[in-house]
């Protein structure tokens, strides 16, 4: 009997504890979500009234007519999408490539391969940075999109994911002599969908983020991604357009990536389950 | 003419080609010259003498570059830990099927899919004395602000502070994902012999686990040796330097001063860093556990 009653208030004690971390997470946005419906006028004189009304959409207004902030949210969809697309076919191929099929030094390569995902972004940057340039490849897409696709993260998943599909399905399509592209596109990439779910999803979500090299390589506004954009926009913080437009942009840039990710969050928590498996 | 065998294998290295040209254009060549930069003495402008080891000598003897070593290792270690035992305490009570648990999940997860630019814009306007959100809180209180910005002995606990709320949402989902893979019927035989719930939680759920826990810090690790966004939008690695990371260092050096040679022989720094810690933590925890 104590047994249980213990047991209940254990719940109890967990919901609490439960609600107020929750709400210690997500003071800050709700506190950004106010400072934005606030006008910019009495922000200057004092934030203390961001929990009492009057609210004001004026700043959603300003945010809808200013098009450079459209534009890097065009950017930002264009580049992620072609990198996520790009990262899923050369990682596709290569992981068919070393789970399956026999090339001089194999092994090898893989090996080089896995030590690449040692190397951090910033070690290869500055000569980088320089190729690109003498390609006349900065404030470009390619230039934006290229980086993004040497990640050996997914050659890595994908190999993996070969591996562990039974080699009598290969073998059987063998038999019917078909070609080895033929059995990867027919027979083994439909078994691999919950793979490239998860690579998508990790790539997407770290493309749209992506600060560092967007920052470097694109100079010119026009070929901001959202997050250099918002970051442009920040820089300046004090003198800008005031406190609740700069609010109003926060709320605007993580609108469509929050979007996303309510609508594909059973998919996010699975893919991250599942690259933890590995 | 080439065998049919000959002709099969190149046939198969076809697959791997397309990946292999990315990776060793965009990867592993500027990696090399990025080595082979960093013994030069070179600007943007194509301008290189060849300097030997100079760079280094000169990095060993910079305090900007010192302080900034000194910078990245103070943060390693204030957000690490937090970020291993934060979310191991999440995980514990969200470890749970229930609607309650997976809302909780979703909510400690949202901060991850943001980016680094809107996360700073949000904590600026939180901590920032003046009006800020926790400054309003202390001003119920009769509280005086604290400067979370200005003052250099806080700054990098600021950073801290940020960089735990945004990237909490990883190490919990690596943990729910171990924690559901111990054997319930272990649980079953602890809840038999009436274990207390600390007893169970240090006796079998955290030796189970305890590969995920090696996981999450070396992850982390190597994850918050590469600080920059945070205080290079916030603080633009103010005041006096207290809050400039290594990458900041690289990045003004190469784009702002363009030494590219000397951001180049920085970078290594770093990269030699990052490896050490990392096989460090790699092989200290395989000599304990003994596996893996």
């Amino acid at each position: 009997m104590s047994h249980s009653r213990n047991q209940k208030w254990r719940e109890v004690g967990v919901l609490i504890s439960l609600i107020v971390l929750g709400l210690i997470m997500v003071s800050p946005l709700i506190w950004t979500v106010m400072l934005s419906l606030k006008s910019n006028g009495e922000l200057l004189r004092s934030t203390a009234n961001a929990f009492n009304p009057p609210y004001t959409g004026e700043n959603y207004a300003a945010i809808m007519a200013n098009s450079g902030v459209f534009r890097w949210l065009l950017n930002s969809a264009f580049v992620s999408t072609l990198q996520t697309l790009g990262v899923l076919i050369l990682s596709s191929l290569a992981g068919y490539g070393f789970a399956r099929l026999e090339f001089p030094f194999r092994n090898q390569l893989f090996l080089i391969v896995l030590f690449g995902l040692a190397i951090p972004e910033q070690a290869v940057i500055i000569t980088r940075h320089q190729m690109f340039a003498d390609l006349h490849l900065h404030n470009t897409y390619p230039g934006l999109i290229l980086p993004g696709l040497a990640a050996p993260f997914g050659v890595f998943l994908m190999t993996q994911y070969f591996k562990a599909i039974p080699k009598e399905l290969d073998e059987a399509a063998m038999l019917d002599s078909a070609s080895r592209f033929k059995i990867f596109w027919k027979v083994l990439l439909p078994l691999t969908l919950p793979a490239q779910a998860t690579l998508g999803i990790f790539t997407f979500l770290a493309s749209w983020n992506d600060y560092w090299w967007p920052l470097i390589s694109a100079t010119r506004a026009d070929m901001f991604t959202l997050t250099v954009g918002i970051a442009s926009s920040q820089i300046n913080f004090a003198q800008t357009s005031g406190l609740g437009y700069l609010m109003t942009q926060a709320v605007f840039a993580s609108l469509p990536i929050l979007i996303v990710y309510i609508i594909f969050q059973k998919y996010i928590v699975r893919a991250v389950a599942g690259a933890a498996v590995r | 003419m080439l065998s049919a065998k000959a002709k099969t294998q190149l046939g198969n290295f076809l697959f791997v080609a397309p990946y292999m040209f990315v990776f060793a254009w965009l990867l592993v060549w500027p990696l090399m010259s990025g080595m082979g930069l960093s013994l030069f003495k070179a600007d943007l402008f194509g301008g290189a003498t060849f300097v030997g080891l100079e760079n280094y000598g000169r990095l060993l003897s910079d305090p900007v570059f010192l302080q900034a070593v000194g910078n990245t290792f103070l943060f390693v270690l204030l957000c690490v830990p937090p970020l291993a035992i934060i979310p191991l305490i999440l995980a514990l009570l969200l470890n749970r099927s229930t609607r309650v648990a997976a809302f909780f999940r979703g909510v400690f997860f949202s901060s991850s899919v943001l980016s680094v630019t809107i996360v700073t814009l949000i904590w600026r306007m939180v901590l920032i004395p003046d009006g800020g959100f926790v400054a309003n809180i202390l001003a119920v209180f009769g509280l005086p602000p604290i400067p979370f910005f200005s003052d250099p002995g806080i700054v990098m606990g600021s950073m801290a502070i940020i960089t735990v709320w945004w990237c909490l949402g990883l190490p919990m989902m690596l943990y729910l994902s171990a924690l559901q893979q111990v054997p319930q019927d272990i649980y079953e035989a602890a809840a038999l012999d009436n274990s207390r719930w600390w007893t169970t939680l240090t006796r079998i759920t955290l030796p189970s686990i305890s590969r995920t826990v090696v996981l999450v810090v070396i992850m982390q690790c190597v994850l918050q040796f590469q600080l920059f966004g945070q205080p290079q939008l916030i603080t633009q690695g103010g005041p006096n330097g207290a809050s400039r990371p290594i990458v900041l260092f690289i990045f003004e050096v190469g784009f702002r001063r363009w030494d590219i040679g000397y951001a180049a022989a920085a970078s290594q720094i770093l990269f030699a860093i990052i490896l050490l810690v990392t096989l460090g933590q790699y092989l200290l925890t395989r000599k304990r556990t003994g596996d893996a």
